[in-house]
């Protein structure tokens, strides 16, 4: 159901990734994001799966809560796998009609394939282990030197904050609208894809309308108690890099080298 | 038209740290023109328990038969399913979505397939059944009634698709006292007329023993009480101790007990209260 999205949430634990520091984590995330569009062979990914692997088990948060999350977004994996596989130009390996697979195709689909999977399991691993505040507060340290030139930071970071603390909620919202209206006799998993759509109609207007009250009381909740962000708010908790984010530095830049490696030479 | 639920599981969540049993081996039985009424403390399982009624979600094992169709095969008609019990969900004014107040409640008869007259003859008798005007009504946005008003409009979008079988979770949750009064009203009508049982889940007790013929007591996915509104509201301590109230009239009784008069506390009904009182005063008098 449309409650198992895990996108964007949080996995409450103590691990030694949950406890570096928010900063670091960002910054190793852009970076492993980047480091997949440099590596361009199966064995630098396999080497970067290795990685991600050794990241999660020392997370301890369990593979079965982040396969969950992904299943909803399997739909866009097997959309861009397919479409690349029958796409393709090349040497064609198999064919019926008008549908042909290339061996070419079929490279690219997997390739493409693995790097969203990655990519996409890579960057949930950050918000998995970081509190939306202190991922607010990471964000808006780094975004610091940005704000001198007029970039509001404390307000993009806030955004951002309260984008993904409701992210469940919305989602708890949307499968209860979808129940309510299923109970009235709406079909949506058959049709054709301009009746789904059509169908779509009872669930988005109750979904925006519960939005914007939603986000009207937050405001009032946040006036009440008299806050009006940026300058002089100091933090509860103090963000201080220590001897791990040291280490985890040097493994980042242990493993750019690699992949930087991986393209040049293999 | 008779609601048959056997052993019943549902677990959320299976196999993840977050795994809740919100039903554990459930099993009860509504008979034709039964008012049932549902009460537990919150979290204790009972929307849960009503979405599996109407096939929204299906148990883990154990079977549910409305009518004669057994509704957790795989072959189960779900429109079917969903014409025959009508569920109201908490909130429900949260579900409307149309322009006008007609068309939102059009909606359910309309994915029915009916034809356009038979339609207009329901959202008609569905709206006055719920206690408002059509003629003044019908082309309103639902987003500019009140909220009874809107509440109402959300029953009647379940009420038109003229279900056997009613369920309503906590209609009257967040509702003033006029509006309130209103929908349980609306809720004894409704059993008058078409609709041959009905399944109420309310923490207002003086509501529950008032309209009920039975009660359904659930903690913590289990079902623990199921009996006559006398029967369970007699059992005052274990409900206390669940969390859960009792009848104004029954905590009177049981105060007045305390304080050493000796009426019956399996009193629920300002009549009966007041009849037990008298005759208690009228024995002492006579003593006297
Ligand atoms: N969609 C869901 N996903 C996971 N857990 C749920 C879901 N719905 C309810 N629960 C959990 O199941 C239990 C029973 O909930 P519910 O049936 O809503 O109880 P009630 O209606 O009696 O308050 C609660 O512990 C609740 O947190
Ligand atoms: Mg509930």
């Amino acid at each position: 159901m449309v409650r198992d999205i895990t996108l964007g949430q949080y996995f409450p634990g103590e691990s030694w990734v949950h406890r570096l520091d928010p900063r670091t984590k960002i910054i190793v995330s852009l970076t492993y994001i980047v480091a997949l569009f440099i590596l361009h062979t199966f064995i630098g990914f396999a080497f970067a799966t290795v990685v991600l692997i050794a990241a999660i088990a020392i997370s301890k948060v369990p593979p079965k809560f982040i396969l969950r999350g992904l299943k909803p977004i399997f739909l866009i994996i097997i959309f861009t796998f397919v479409l690349n596989l029958f796409m393709y130009p090349g040497d064609v390996l198999w064919h019926l009609g008008f549908l042909k697979i290339t061996e070419q195709g079929l490279y690219k689909a997997v390739f493409l394939a693995v790097r969203l999977v990655l990519l996409i399991i890579g960057s949930s691993m950050l918000t998995l282990t970081t509190r939306p505040i202190s991922l607010t507060d990471g964000i808006e340290s780094l975004l610091k030197p940005a704000a001198k030139v007029g970039v509001p930071a404390h307000e993009l970071a806030m955004m951002m904050t309260i984008a993904l603390r409701f992210i469940p909620t919305l989602l708890e919202e949307t499968d209860k609208i979808m129940k309510a209206q299923q109970a009235r006799g709406a079909d949506f998993e058959t049709g054709n894809i301009l009746n789904r759509a059509k169908n779509l109609i009872p669930i988005l207007v109750p979904l925006f309308i519960s939005a914007f009250r939603i986000a009207q009381d937050m405001a009032m909740a946040m006036e009440a108690r008299c806050y009006r962000g940026g300058e002089h708010r100091t933090r509860m908790n103090a963000m201080h890099y220590g001897k791990s984010d040291a280490l985890v530095f040097v493994l980042t830049a242990l493993f750019v080298g690699l992949c930087v490696l991986e393209r040049m030479y293999i | 038209m008779s609601i048959q639920v056997k052993n019943i599981n549902h677990v959320y969540n299976k196999g993840l740290p977050d795994e809740t049993a919100a039903l554990v081996d459930i099993s009860f039985e509504i008979i034709d023109g039964e008012f049932v009424g549902i009460i537990g403390h919150t979290g204790s399982g009972k929307s849960t328990l009503l979405q599996h009624l109407n096939g929204l979600l299906k148990p883990d094992d154990g079977q549910i038969i409305v009518g004669d169709t057994d509704i957790t095969a795989s072959g189960a008609s779900m429109l079917e399913i969903r014409r025959k019990v009508g569920l109201v969900f908490q909130y429900p004014e949260y579900q409307l979505f149309e322009e006008t107040v007609a068309a939102d409640v059009a909606f359910g008869p309309k994915n029915l397939g009916l034809t356009q007259e038979e339609i207009d003859d329901r959202v008609r008798t569905a709206i006055e059944l719920v206690g408002l005007d059509y003629d003044d009504i019908k082309d309103k946005s639902p987003f500019d009634l009140s909220g009874g008003q809107k509440r109402r409009v959300a029953i009647a979008g379940v009420i038109a698709m003229r279900p056997e079988v009613l369920i309503l979770d906590e209609p009257t949750a967040g509702l003033d006292p006029q509006a309130h009064q209103d929908v349980l009203s609306m809720v004894r009508k409704i059993h008058e007329g078409d609709t041959s049982i009905i399944i109420l889940v309310s923490h207002n007790m003086n509501d529950i023993a008032q309209l009920s013929d039975r009660v359904l007591v659930m903690d913590e996915g289990r079902m623990v009480m199921n009996g006559t509104p006398k029967e369970v509201f007699s059992r005052g301590d274990e409900l206390e101790a669940m969390g859960l109230d009792l009848p104004d009239v029954t905590c009177l009784m049981r105060d007045l007990r305390s304080r050493g008069l000796n009426v019956p506390t399996d009193i629920f009904t300002e009549y009966e209260a007041e009849q037990a009182i008298c005759k208690v005063i009228k024995g002492q008098e006579e003593k006297a």
